[in-house]
């Protein structure tokens, strides 16, 4: 069912002295859900999802709107709790954490680009960036201002740092979303949807990028998406989402080959999409 | 007779709606206050973000404070002007208006112009933050929205309100000095001798120290409507609405027991 990850750098590589994250070894999953269960209101959104994540590893989290991607990941960040099951993150269960203290190591070791990019309108785009380094290190201006600049340049966006959001365009939003939530070195990034609404060129540079980042710097990824494109160039192995429960986990060439009924409608409307 | 009683089951169904509604948003707002005490209490502080929000509240709501309480001091002295000219004591309308300025309408001139400006801004701009994952942003990058958001502007607005309403006071009684002197017939001086012939200290501090509870109402209500947005850009517009009605409702309700208060205490 499931393919053996390359295994790269761990989460929480250098922990802090009293962080709750300790790293796992490295043939141990980085995260884990297990039996994990989430309805809202008494509607079923997630049921029993048994899930392991490596570290270094890109995970793609395939399936229709609505199917409960962005609630399953949202959960490694506490933005939702699960109902049922539990969650473990580097050998930490998340029901465990409980204040914003609690959670902070975790949050600061983890960047998350969401689907609206949800970059601050009243900040500028250097300035979204700079925002979690002032916030959470005790570097100097000029420190803050170099890594900015690198973090921006690592996305190709150095020209744009004094426009504000809304100058950007969406592909730009979400390259300067990343560049903030690289600012403080994340060993975990969360991509949720990246690459909704965007054109196919952009894409790829989106890929080379979310490539880059695993390769070179050893980033564990968990990405959402329904974007097959993005799928074939970024995954190690892809986790298909089917009305809230695991209907398929692989690489991508198992999930080309699979007889998945969900999986073959995905691929199928993807061949049929005119070009 | 049964359609009598379907009548009176659905207006008890209804009243019942409102009272849960009720005390559904009185318990989500009393948690909603508890949180923010917190966050006042201990740290972090953002105090350089309390500074920026007390210049866009204050620099950015003083002009439409000034006219406002110009307007309303050239009105009331008009109006009072009128009936003081029955009893033959047209001169002392100086007293009149600065002893109604300052110690009733302008703080609350001062307040329902910072409610229609600065609370429609916190509402929409935290409500625009709340649909567009902003405020998710700040969770995720171990900032507590709380903290950042809501304390720092509702500080701002406590610490705000009673510079406004000094303004407010002078510019009011300026209004008046206008009515005084062009209607009135009276000396710049002697209307200046006037305001400040029965005017003391007891009756400006008490006007400018409720101010300071108007302001955590206005920081407070707008705050909680825009935290708490759902419904996309249709509830920004949503709570954008209510938190100047709400805020103003509550610092006129505020105003009855604060003035009762202040009788009591400083007479």
């Amino acid at each position: 069912m499931s393919s053996s990850p390359n295994s790269r750098s761990l989460f929480g590589d250098e922990p802090e002295a009293g962080s709750p994250l300790e790293a796992p070894a490295r043939d141990q999953p980085l995260i884990v859900y297990k039996d994990v269960g989430k309805q809202f209101d008494g509607h079923v959104v997630l049921r029993d999802i048994n899930l392991e994540i490596y570290p270094g590893e890109t995970m793609v989290i395939l399936g229709r709107s609505g199917s409960g991607k962005t609630v399953m990941t949202s959960m490694l960040v506490g933005l939702h709790v699960p109902d049922q099951g539990t969650i473990t993150v580097a050998g930490t269960d998340l029901s465990e954490l409980e204040s914003d203290e609690d959670w902070r190591d975790l949050r600061l070791k983890t960047g998350y680009l969401f689907q609206a990019s949800a970059l601050y309108d009243s900040m500028s785009v250097g300035e979204n960036v700079a925002f979690p380094m002032e916030q959470h290190t005790d570097w100097s201006r000029e420190e803050i201002a170099h890594r900015v600049q690198d973090k921006l340049s690592q996305v190709g966006l150095e020209e744009v740092i004094n426009l504000s959001p809304g100058e950007l365009s969406g592909g730009m939003m979400r390259r300067a979303a990343l560049a903030r939530s690289l600012a403080l070195d994340p060993r975990l990034i969360v991509y949720d949807e990246p690459t909704s609404g965007l054109d196919p060129i952009t894409v790829d540079e989106i890929a080379r990028l979310m490539r880059h980042l695993q390769k070179d710097l050893g980033v564990t990824s968990v990405v959402v998406s329904h974007d097959l494109r993005l799928t074939e160039q970024v995954a190690d192995r892809v986790a298909l989402l089917e009305e809230g429960t695991l209907a398929f986990l692989g690489t991508f060439q198992e999930f080309g080959q699979s007889s998945n009924p969900e999986a073959r409608l995905f691929l199928h409307t993807k061949e049929e999409t005119p070009k | 007779m049964a359609e009598h009683q379907h009548e009176k089951d659905s207006l008890v169904t209804v009243i019942g709606h409102h009272v849960v509604a009720f005390v559904d948003y009185a318990g989500d707002m009393t948690v909603f206050c508890i949180e923010v005490g917190r966050s006042l209490v201990f740290p972090p502080w953002f105090v350089r973000e309390t500074i920026a929000q007390m210049y866009h509240l204050g620099v950015k709501s003083l002009a439409l404070v000034l006219v406002a309480s110009f307007a309303l001091g050239i009105v009331l002295a008009m109006q009072g002007l009128k009936v003081l000219t029955w009893f033959g004591a047209g001169n002392y309308i100086a007293t009149l208006v600065a002893m109604s300025v300052v110690r009733e309408l302008g703080p609350i001139i001062a307040g329902i112009m910072l409610a229609a400006r600065g609370g429609a801004g916190m509402g929409a701009e935290l409500g625009s933050m709340r649909v567009t994952s902003q405020i998710d942003a700040l969770t995720v990058s171990a900032v507590n929205p709380i903290k950042y958001l809501v304390a720092t502007r509702i500080l701002a607005c406590m610490l705000t309100l009673p510079l406004l309403t000094v303004f407010a006071d002078l510019i009011g009684i300026l209004g008046g000095l206008v009515i005084g002197m062009t209607q009135a017939g009276m000396s710049a001086t002697s209307y200046y001798f006037l305001t400040l012939k029965y005017l003391e200290l007891r009756d400006i501090l008490p006007g400018i120290a409720k101010t300071i509870v108007f302001g955590l109402i206005i920081g407070t209500v707008s705050c909680y409507h825009g935290f708490n947005t759902e419904q996309g850009t249709f509830g920004v517009g949503q709570s954008t609405k209510s938190a100047v009605v709400v805020s103003v409702l509550f610092i006129l309700i505020a105003d009855v027991f604060l003035t009762k208060f202040t009788l009591l205490v400083w007479g």
